[in-house]
C-alpha cells in the first residue's frame, strides 16, 4: 500500500462522513461545510488514485487546482444566497 | 515517515468529524480551517506543492473568512429578531 | 421518530457510498494511458517549463477557459443579489490604529508575493490561481480593515471581472483566424501568450473572489427592520 493509496482511502472515508453529515445536519451552513469537505475528499481520491499507479501525475493535480477555485466561488455564491435568505426573514436552521 | 502519514490521515478524518459533531457553529468553522491546513500538508505529502499553495490560501484562508463573516451576519440577524420579539408580550 | 428514520437512511447511504468508493479504490483496473509520461514528452512544445501550468493553460486549456466562465457566472449572480446599502453599512467601522498600520504594511507585501507566485508559475510551483487567491486575500484584509476599494468604481469593476474571460476567449478564437484549431497557440508564441493570459487571469480571479465577499448582503440595513412585519 503506497502513501497515495492511503490518502485516497482517507478521501473515501471523508466523502462518506460528509454524505452522512450533509443528510442529517439541519443548519444550512453546516450543510455547506459538509459539502465543502466532501469536495476535499473527492480531490484526495482524484489525486491519490492515479499517482498510486504512475507516480506524480500533473494532469489530475491541474484539474484539482481548477476544482479548488471553482469550489470556493460556489461556496461564496451559496453564502451570498444564504445571507439574502436570512435577510428576507428566513430561518437558517429549519 | 509512514507513521506520519497514518497520523495525518487520521487527523484529517478527526477534523472532518469534529466539524460535523460540534454543536457550536463557530467551533465547526474553526475546525474547518484546521481541516484545510491539514489538507495543505497532505498535498505536500502527495508531492503536489501547487495544490498545497492553493489550499493554504483558499481552502484554509478565504473560505474560512467567508464562513466566519457569514456567521457574524447570522448572529446579528438572530439578535435583531430576538430583540424585536421581546418588547411585545 | 422522524429523526431516527432520517439518521438511519443517512447512515445507510453513507455506508453504501463508503463501500462503493473503497471497492473502486482498492480494485481499480490498470490504467492503460501513462499520462505523466505523455505530459513529460510534450512539455517542450508547450512553452512552459512547469508541468502543471502547462496542463492548465496548454494541454487542457479548454477546462480553464470554462472554469473562468463559471467564475464569471458566479460573480454576476452574486452581484445581482447585492444590496445598495450593504456597501455603505460597514464602511464606518471603527478604524483601529493598530489594524490600520498593520494593513498598510501587509498589503504591499501580499501583492508582491502574488506577483512573484504568478511569475514563478512558468518554471516552479505557482501560477494564476494561487496568485489570484493571494490578491483576493489582500482585498479581503483591506475590506476587513475598513478600506473600500471594490465599490469605488463600478464600471471598472465589471470590466475587470470580465477581462480574464474576454482575453482568454480572444486568444482562443484568434487562433482560428490563422486556420488553426480553437485554443491552439501559434508556434513560438505559446510561452508569452500563456504568461499574458495568466497575468490577466490573476487579476480577474482575485477581483471575482473579492467582490463575492464584499458585495455579500450585509446585516444592518436602515429599512430592514420595517419591511418584514
Amino acid at each position: 500500500m503506497t502513501i497515495d493509496l492511503w490518502y485516497a482511502a482517507v478521501g473515501a472515508v471523508i466523502v462518506a462522513l460528509s454524505v452522512f453529515a450533509f443528510l442529517t445536519s439541519k443548519h444550512l451552513m453546516k450543510k455547506l461545510l459538509a459539502f465543502n469537505i466532501m469536495g476535499s475528499g473527492v480531490f484526495l481520491i482524484m489525486v491519490g488514485l492515479p499517482q498510486h499507479q504512475h507516480g506524480v501525475d500533473p494532469v489530475p493535480q491541474a484539474l484539482v487546482l481548477t476544482g479548488i477555485v471553482v469550489a470556493v466561488s460556489a461556496t461564496a455564491l451559496a453564502l451570498v444566497l444564504l445571507r439574502r435568505y436570512v435577510r428576507a426573514g428566513g430561518n437558517p436552521a429549519p | 515517515m509512514i507513521a506520519f502519514d497514518i497520523l495525518l490521515g487520521l487527523g484529517l478524518i478527526l477534523a472532518a468529524s469534529g466539524v460535523f459533531l460540534s454543536t457550536h457553529l463557530f467551533r465547526s468553522v474553526v475546525l474547518f480551517v484546521v481541516f484545510g491546513l491539514l489538507l495543505a500538508i497532505t498535498w505536500t505529502r502527495l508531492q503536489a506543492p501547487d495544490l498545497a499553495l492553493a489550499e493554504a490560501a483558499i481552502g484554509a484562508g478565504l473560505t474560512g473568512v467567508l464562513f466566519l463573516d457569514t456567521l457574524g451576519t447570522l448572529r446579528k440577524a438572530k439578535q435583531k429578531r430576538r430583540s424585536k420579539k421581546e418588547p411585545r408580550p | 421518530m422522524n429523526r431516527t428514520l432520517r439518521i438511519a437512511v443517512a447512515g445507510t447511504v453513507a455506508l453504501g457510498t463508503l463501500y462503493a468508493l473503497l471497492v473502486a479504490i482498492l480494485w481499480v483496473p490498470e490504467i492503460q494511458v501513462n499520462l505523466p509520461q505523455q505530459v513529460a514528452l510534450n512539455l517542450e512544445q508547450s512553452g512552459i517549463a512547469h508541468p502543471i501550468t502547462a496542463v492548465l493553460l496548454n494541454f487542457r486549456s479548454y477546462d480553464t477557459l470554462l472554469e473562468i466562465a463559471v467564475l464569471l457566472v458566479a460573480v454576476v449572480t452574486g452581484l445581482a443579489l447585492r444590496e445598495r446599502d450593504a456597501l455603505t453599512a460597514s464602511t464606518e467601522q471603527a478604524r483601529d490604529p493598530m489594524l490600520h498600520a498593520l494593513t498598510r504594511r501587509l498589503l504591499p507585501l501580499l501583492l508582491i508575493t502574488s506577483v512573484y507566485i504568478l511569475w514563478s508559475g512558468s518554471y516552479a510551483p505557482g501560477g494564476a490561481f494561487q496568485a489570484g487567491a493571494l490578491v483576493a486575500a489582500a482585498g479581503v484584509i483591506a475590506r476587513l480593515a475598513g478600506y473600500d476599494i471594490a465599490s469605488r468604481a463600478d464600471v471598472l469593476l465589471r470590466l475587470g471581472l470580465a477581462l480574464g474571460f474576454i482575453l482568454f476567449l480572444t486568444v482562443a478564437v484568434s487562433a482560428m483566424l490563422g486556420g488553426r484549431p480553437f485554443l491552439n497557440y501559434p508556434e513560438g508564441w505559446a510561452g508569452s501568450l500563456i504568461f499574458l493570459i495568466e497575468a490577466v487571469l490573476t487579476f480577474s480571479i482575485g477581483l471575482t473572489l473579492i467582490s463575492l465577499f464584499v458585495h455579500a448582503p450585509g446585516d444592518s440595513s436602515p429599512r430592514g427592520g420595517a419591511d418584514d412585519d
